[in-house]
């Protein structure tokens, strides 16, 4: 494993491999009653969060705890940084403070790589900008793993505004990396033109495609108004490439629907869409725990105080 | 001061203005050279063995920015001339986006008698092409040329509508020699961009632009230029399209000329991957495609200089976020060795070449008559002499005032020893005289 993750680049699929595997280990962790195992005991990881993501920032929380890990959340609001101090600074303190491991979520793309020219600690990139959210994508992966067995040879369609989406971006490259089969769908103004020099394939046509799928991954449509400029209205894209009640019908048996959430119901996925026994979007959130936990312990806790080999599992 | 004069001894002469490439003695004395030509007898001279090494015209920055006034926090006018001594420069021409803009008479005095004070390189001040570089109302041209400006731009701006530009080529039409110069970009492809648009932006998730965000203007412009007969070069082509209708214009015959950075001609948009922003530069750094097509336009005089767009920005503005760095990178003290690495010794332009984009060319269009050679008995003395195989690791400190440097952490080739303006050494054995 290399040092950070900052990147699904930075994994090869032995690591991937071997994070599912450590993650299913810890997965039984959360089915007991006192959900804490002393791995990272004495260690200190830090939640550097700049952007709002409840969601991620609670499972990296969760996760951390029980590792019985230090955890301290340091989010921008009513923090240094809503004081103007640079991510410089503020990752110097927290070197000096004597983080083990920090979990940045920003708003810029690759500022997790900046933050590794400042600290020593493990860098987890849990989300920057428009660039990667390698957590999210390794979730992504147990939870397609878990439910259909494997990862090769799967068919899997990414739907939507792929061009914006950190998401997209490192579940793409997971997948590949694991021999799947990865088809973008979306607006042509929301699919990166070169995108096949990633090995992946492109659509347009969101009904072509469905009938041919394991899984159909759904992003969140972002409405705000810079991104109506892309397409004519969010009407028009329910219409185009809302997974609905009557296209789901087109989707094999035994296939399934995720999505990284929050949901826009009504837009990207119908509400009774979302609450079918095929969608896994709840699996998602429970097997994003475990996975946080397996990343944490292979990059933080790998070795012991005095440096030996901590067995895994 | 040095009334006995200099002696170079042994010198490979290369002086693209005369064609000249030879080994010879050059007798520098009162500010001009005295003579050229083997076995010169000075005995009085300071003599300065130069046997291996390259002299030349010193160097002519047609596009630099010095900061001053307004933000010397990145610049000032001393520190930015006395790296551009050290690089071999003795001209340089500071564009005018500084605070106040450089949009008449008296701040182009004010930064002339700041670069006196300095006294380290000859500054040939650019002026505004519009008031406050807002693209809308026509800076004071004529003032300014009789101020002694002949090069124009709005820098760091495109001029926003071919309306303005076509004015300002017609005005400046009235005037002898001048020329403007314009930052080629379509706003509305160009906002907000930290890149250029490839494979390589949809990866790192950065915003960008595409080659044709330059592309349209620099038609755009030409066409202004063919419709006026205006007098205009194009700062810092980066894209292989943009080439080629420049090569189109000259074809053509109109009066077009145009730049290209060193950054542009060494590093390609890949490099980007770790997000350094030292790499994030206005125009960006387009595709190995683009990079090629730059320097074949550079080899066959499609391109007329090499200028170095020296852009300094404090340490803090540079470390941070990627989206939130300013554009530019520092370029004065290694423009020369990068050109000598990456363009003469893989064997892509002659010696000679590099030599005029870096010098004559550039004096010829900003009309810096003393500079650019020709290295002759009589001509005013501004030489450089460098060591052609000396390698060195660029990095801090630098001699400008900022440390933004695309090439920090390269391993270059060729590097200044000695730079003499108007007969005095600015930098001995590398280091600035004062």
């Amino acid at each position: 494993m290399n040092e950070h993750l900052l990147s699904m680049h930075d994994v090869t699929a032995e690591d991937v491999v071997r994070i599912l595997d450590t993650a299913e280990s810890f997965r039984e962790v959360g089915t007991r009653v006192i959900k804490k195992v002393p791995a990272l005991r004495g260690r200190t990881v830090v939640n550097l969060f700049y952007e709002n993501s409840t969601r991620t920032r609670i499972s990296f929380e969760l996760a951390a705890k029980r590792l019985s890990a230090d955890v301290i959340n340091f989010a921008s609001g009513g923090s240094s940084v809503s004081k103007g101090e640079s991510l410089k600074d503020t990752a110097l303190t927290l070197q000096a403070m004597g983080a083990d491991a920090i979990v940045i979520r920003h708003s810029s793309s690759g500022s997790p790589y900046q933050l590794t020219k400042w600290v020593r600690g493990h860098v987890l990139n849990a989300g920057d900008g428009t660039h990667e959210h390698p957590t999210q994508a390794l979730l992504d992966l147990y939870t397609m793993r878990e439910r259909l067995g494997r990862l090769e040879g799967l068919r899997v369609a990414i739907v939507g505004d792929v061009l914006h989406s950190r998401v997209a971006r490192s579940l793409s490259f997971g997948l590949v990396k694991m021999g799947a089969d990865v088809t973008l769908v979306g607006p042509a103004t929301l699919i990166p033109p070169d995108a096949p020099v990633w090995g992946v394939q492109v659509s347009h046509d969101v009904d072509e495609v469905l009938p041919k799928l394991d899984v159909c991954y759904l992003l969140r449509v972002q409405t705000e108004r810079q991104r109506l400029e892309y397409f004519p209205s969010v009407r028009e894209y329910a219409r185009l490439f809302g997974l609905n009640r009557s296209r789901v019908g087109l989707l094999p048996e035994g296939s399934l629907i995720m999505h990284p959430g929050p949901m826009n119901r009504g837009v990207e996925i119908d509400s009774d869409v979302a609450d079918l026994p095929q969608s896994v979007i709840e699996d998602q959130v429970t097997n994003g725990i475990a996975v946080r936990m397996a990343l944490l312990y292979l990059l933080v806790g790998g070795r012991g105080e005095s440096g030996e080999e901590v067995p895994g599992g | 001061m040095d009334s006995q004069g200099l002696l170079f001894r042994g010198a490979r002469v290369v002086d693209p203005a005369a064609g000249r490439d030879e080994v010879a003695d050059v007798h520098v004395r009162d500010g001009v050279v005295a003579d050229v030509g083997r076995g010169l007898d000075a005995a009085s001279a300071e003599i300065v063995d130069a046997d291996g090494f390259v002299l030349a015209p010193g160097l002519v920055d047609m596009h630099t920015h010095l900061r001053e006034p307004g933000f010397e926090q990145k610049e000032t006018i001393e520190t930015g001339t006395r790296a551009a001594a050290v690089g071999g420069y003795t001209a340089v021409s500071p564009m005018a986006n500084t605070d106040p803009v450089a949009d008449d008479a008296s701040v182009i005095a004010e930064v002339r008698a700041a670069a006196a004070r300095a006294d380290l390189a000859d500054v040939f001040p650019v002026g505004a092409i519009t008031k406050g570089l807002e693209g809308e109302v026509l800076a004071e041209i004529g003032e300014m040329v009789e101020a002694g400006v002949r090069l124009f731009s709005d820098d760091g701006r495109c001029v926003p509508t071919a309306r303005t530009l076509r004015n300002a080529l017609t005005y400046a039409r009235a005037f002898d020699d001048v020329v403007l110069a314009d930052h080629c970009e379509d706003a509305s492809l160009s906002t907000g961009q930290q890149m250029h648009e490839g494979i390589s932006s949809y990866s790192l998730g950065l915003a960008a632009q595409p080659a044709a965000a330059e592309d349209a203007i620099v038609f755009r412009d030409i066409e202004m230029a063919r419709l006026t007969g205006g007098r205009l070069h194009i700062c810092h082509l980066s894209s292989a399209r943009s080439v080629e209708l420049v090569r189109r214009a000259k074809a053509d015959g109109l009066r077009v000329s145009a730049e290209v950075t060193p950054h542009h001609l060494v590093f390609t948009d890949e490099d980007l991957r770790t997000y350094d922003t030292n790499l994030k530069v206005s125009p960006p750094l387009r595709s190995a495609e683009d990079r090629d097509a730059l320097r074949e336009g550079l080899a066959d005089g499609t391109i007329d200089a090499i200028a170095t767009d020296h852009a300094p920005h404090a340490v803090e503005e540079k470390e941070a976020e990627f989206d939130r760095a300013p554009h530019g990178t520092i370029g004065l003290e290694t423009a020369l060795a990068a050109a000598l690495t990456e363009l003469v010794a893989p064997g892509l332009l002659s010696l000679s070449r590099v030599l005029e984009a870096l010098s004559s060319a550039p004096a010829r269009l900003i009309g810096a008559r003393d500079h650019g050679g020709p290295i002759a008995a009589g001509r005013p003395a501004n030489l450089v002499l460098f060591d052609p195989e000396e390698r060195w690791t660029v990095e801090p400190p630098f001699v400008s005032r900022s440390r933004n440097s695309a090439f920090t952490g390269r391993e270059l080739v060729g590097r200044v020893r000695h730079t003499v303006r108007h007969g005095v050494l600015m930098v001995s054995e590398g280091k600035a005289t004062r």
